[in-house]
């Protein structure tokens, strides 16, 4: 019988955590998935942060280290140093890096450090139960903004991608989302060439991926794909915000 | 037996930290105990400079000489005015003359004129005033042989500048002479 | 070897790469930049890598996952640096990770001052991180001693996976002095098979970690660990004692400011007083052991700091209420002198007769 589907040997064979309708099990498929078709899984060591994937050192099928909140740039650094020849990469929240982490996410995008970062936004803090994340959206409620994020008081939400587009040592940069199955396999074909580009030792590459959180945005799955597309993706675009491969490429034409 | 406590002060650009460690790496080369403690501040430029530099046969217990210097090189004012109380009665001060216009305060201790920014000045090169106060040193305690402070000044230069060995070891006979001549 | 004449945050820094650390993350802090510096220029050179971190707590992060890669690595900083980098330190003691950590102190708390000073006793044997957990730390008087420890640093920190601190001063990391690099014997150390290198297809995958969810796991976790603690605490004490035998007065110092005590000891035995010394070369493991040395005569112990008094906790513990305790030191950056220590010795004298 010919298989159609199998589970990738880039996870591991138990149960995730996750909360039913979560999107993180589709990006650690996506991840997992990357590795697995670049033949790169025996090669690999993946930093998990602080946050609901932290616990992404059991679901990843290869070796793994496990950050503090936020630092997950500095240990794949540290890593990478040691062993330029592997690949390393991240798998952050938008609390782990957009948050407590930027210092680190911005300066190993400014080294170029040759890793990979899955970055996942859902736009809340959803481990600690729902707390105001830098990305949450105006006027978006949560427990520590319940009467919804108000810019004046909280600030804006940060727009990672384009602000780490902004920077020579970011060579791959590119949101996606993972609210469609069109949208799915468009994420995995970024997150395979941001791979590619830590192979090629090309340097620093991200992306983001726009993900839900029924539990805390109290909103049941199916409905919470939808928001996600009609609130999130007209603030934080789909789309690639560099790709400085391709720029040598025309600078040299 | 040599037993040295010397407090090497002056400003910054006078070459005071580099003296100290001529002065700590000859006595080194010739198998004594030796260290050497600069004061450090935030500034970059400019600042005052000074350094305690122990010579000994024994081994060196407290790296601080406060209060027990058993011989002194004062290359300004300010510097005379900090350190002269910390020279042990008896003690040896060396005194640029050049800048410091004023007499040693204190009449218990050996006191030495050494106008070595003139010297050095005369010789055509300013920046060697803490050669000519190191021969003075070198002569009025024989703390270390000047062959030793020469070996350690050889290597300090390296080949790229070994050709400013000869006007080092005449800055530095110009102020043993100058203590020679004092002392008689 | 011939002696040379080193600054002894330079010597730190050569000590380690003839000991066989290749990585090096740090973040400039007076008075410990030259160490930097230093690895900056030859760590290269030794085929390693030197890397200017963006804070103090990316450096220890990175000390981490080049750890948790079985590399040898090291940071180094001072006071409020090394209270910076503490949380790191305590995930790095909780996922049995060997590494390096030097501490220059400076004066605080705060920003405090950028002159020597012994104020972080506390934060080396109590550490400034969560949970229970402990460092071997060593605290050198030469730049010598220096040397050696820094060198053995690496092996203890690898033979017992966990942080070793070597503790020096504005002083040691500021001072010149003669040093002789003295090959180390090749010490039998266990093969770092839990190191995340890559599967390599060939074993299931490691992990780094420091989280246990299940309670009575992480409690498990804490036994071993404890274990480990008093495995160091049996065989790792070190102190050095000067004249304990029918000494009136034992001063107790560990660092610089030994040197000084040792000073004004030798001042005043010279003028027939019976004053010793008990060094800590090891300020945790506490070296208890020295003090089951002290002689019945003994009636009195004089701790010298440079701090407020940080360390006077311990040695009236490890007393008993036997013998006086007393505490004389400078604080903030100012540096005792022999002449204070021979004043409160000759006070605490009198005051016994």
């Amino acid at each position: 019988m010919a298989v159609v589907f199998e589970r990738t040997k880039g996870l591991t064979p138990i149960s995730t955590h996750y909360c039913p309708g979560c999107t993180h099990g589709i990006i650690h498929r996506l991840t997992a998935e990357a590795m697995e078709e670049l033949g790169v899984l025996d090669q690999a060591i993946g930093v998990a942060p602080v946050g609901c994937s932290v616990l992404a050192y059991k679901y990843f099928n290869c070796d793994m280290h496990e950050a503090a909140h936020g630092r997950a740039p500095a240990v794949a650094t540290g890593i990478k140093r040691v062993l330029p020849d592997k690949f390393v990469f991240t798998y952050q929240g938008d609390g782990d890096l957009a948050s407590i982490g930027t210092a680190e996410i911005v300066h190993a995008a400014h080294r170029s450090e040759n890793i990979s970062v899955v970055f996942v936004n859902n736009a809340i803090y959803g481990m600690t139960g729902g707390q105001m994340a830098p990305t949450t959206l105006a006027g978006q409620r949560t427990t520590t903004s319940p009467l919804g994020r108000d810019p004046a008081h909280a600030g804006y939400p940060i727009r990672i991608s384009e602000m780490l587009a902004t920077i020579p040592g970011a060579t791959f940069i590119e949101r996606v989302a993972v609210d469609s199955p069109a949208n799915v396999r468009k994420a995995k074909r970024a997150i395979k060439r941001a791979f590619e580009i830590q192979l090629e030792g090309k340097g620093f590459s991200l992306v983001e991926v726009l993900s839900t959180c029924p539990t805390n945005w109290g909103i049941e799955p199916p409905n919470a794909l939808k928001w996600l597309k009609e609130n999130m993706i007209p603030y934080y675009p789909l789309g690639n915000f560099r790709d400085a491969t391709k720029e040598e490429v025309s600078d040299g034409q | 037996m040599v037993n040295e406590r010397t407090i090497l002060a002056g400003f910054g650009g006078q070459g005071v930290m580099l003296m100290g460690q001529l002065l700590t790496q000859a006595g080194m080369i010739e198998g004594k105990e030796v260290s050497w403690l600069p004061s450090y501040g935030p500034e970059m430029r400019g600042g005052t400079a000074n350094c305690g530099v122990i010579v000994q046969t024994e081994p060196i217990s407290s790296p601080v000489v406060e209060g027990n210097a058993t011989s002194e090189i004062m290359m300004n004012t300010p510097s005379l005015d900090k350190f002269e109380k910390d020279l042990v009665p008896g003690g040896k001060l060396l005194i640029n003359s050049s800048l410091i216009s004023k007499k040693a305060s204190r009449d218990d201790v050996e006191a030495y004129y050494i106008p070595s920014s003139d010297i050095a000045n005369e010789l055509g090169d300013t920046r060697i005033a803490n050669m000519v106060m190191l021969g003075a040193f070198v002569e009025l305690t024989g703390a270390v042989e000047p062959e030793s402070i020469f070996q350690a000044l050889e290597s300090r230069l390296g080949l790229a500048r070994a050709h400013l060995m000869d006007i080092n070891k005449q800055a530095f006979a110009r102020g043993a002479a100058c203590v020679k001549e004092q002392r008689n | 070897m011939a002696k040379v004449l080193m600054k002894g945050n330079e010597a730190i820094g050569e000590a380690a790469i003839r000991a066989g650390c290749r990585y090096f993350f740090g973040y400039p802090i007076t008075p410990q930049s030259e160490l930097p510096e230093y690895m900056s220029l030859h760590l290269p050179k030794a085929g390693g890598v030197f890397l200017q971190a963006e804070s103090e707590i990316a450096a220890i992060n990175m000390v981490y996952g080049a750890s948790g890669s079985g590399a040898r690595v090291m940071t180094g900083s001072s006071t409020p640096g090394i209270a910076l980098k503490q949380e790191g330190i305590s995930y790095i003691a909780g996922a049995q990770l060997p590494c390096v950590i030097v501490n220059m102190m400076r004066g605080g708390p705060g920003l405090g001052s950028i002159q020597p000073a012994q104020s972080d006793y506390n934060q080396s044997t109590r550490g400034g991180g969560g949970g229970d957990y402990r460092l071997l730390a060593y605290a050198p008087a030469s730049v010598q001693e220096m040397v050696d420890y820094v060198q053995l640093a690496f092996d203890k920190a690898d033979e017992y996976r966990n942080p070793v601190l070597v503790v020096g001063d504005g002083v040691i990391g500021q001072m010149m002095e003669p040093v002789e690099f003295r090959a180390t014997a090749a010490s039998d150390l266990p093969p770092k098979d839990w190191a995340t290198t890559g599967t390599g297809g060939k074993r299931p995958p490691n992990i780094i970690n420091s989280l246990y969810l299940d309670a009575e796991e992480l409690e498990r976790h804490n036994i071993h660990l404890a274990e480990k603690y008093n495995r160091i605490k049996e065989n790792e004490q070190r102190w050095e004692s000067v004249g304990l035998e029918g000494a009136e007065l034992v001063i107790v110092a560990y660092g610089t400011t030994a040197r000084i005590a040792k000073s004004a000891m030798e001042n005043l035995n010279r003028q027939g007083k019976k004053i010793g010394l008990l060094r800590l070369i090891t300020l945790w493991p506490f070296p208890e052991k020295g003090f089951a040395e002290l002689d019945e005569a003994t009636k009195d112990l004089l701790v010298v700091e440079m701090s407020m008094g940080q360390m006077v906790d311990d040695v009236r513990i490890v007393n008993e209420g036997k013998r006086g305790v007393h505490f004389v030191g400078r604080s903030g950056g100012v540096i005792p002198s022999t002449a204070l220590v021979e004043e409160k010795i000759l006070e605490i004298l009198e005051r016994s007769e």
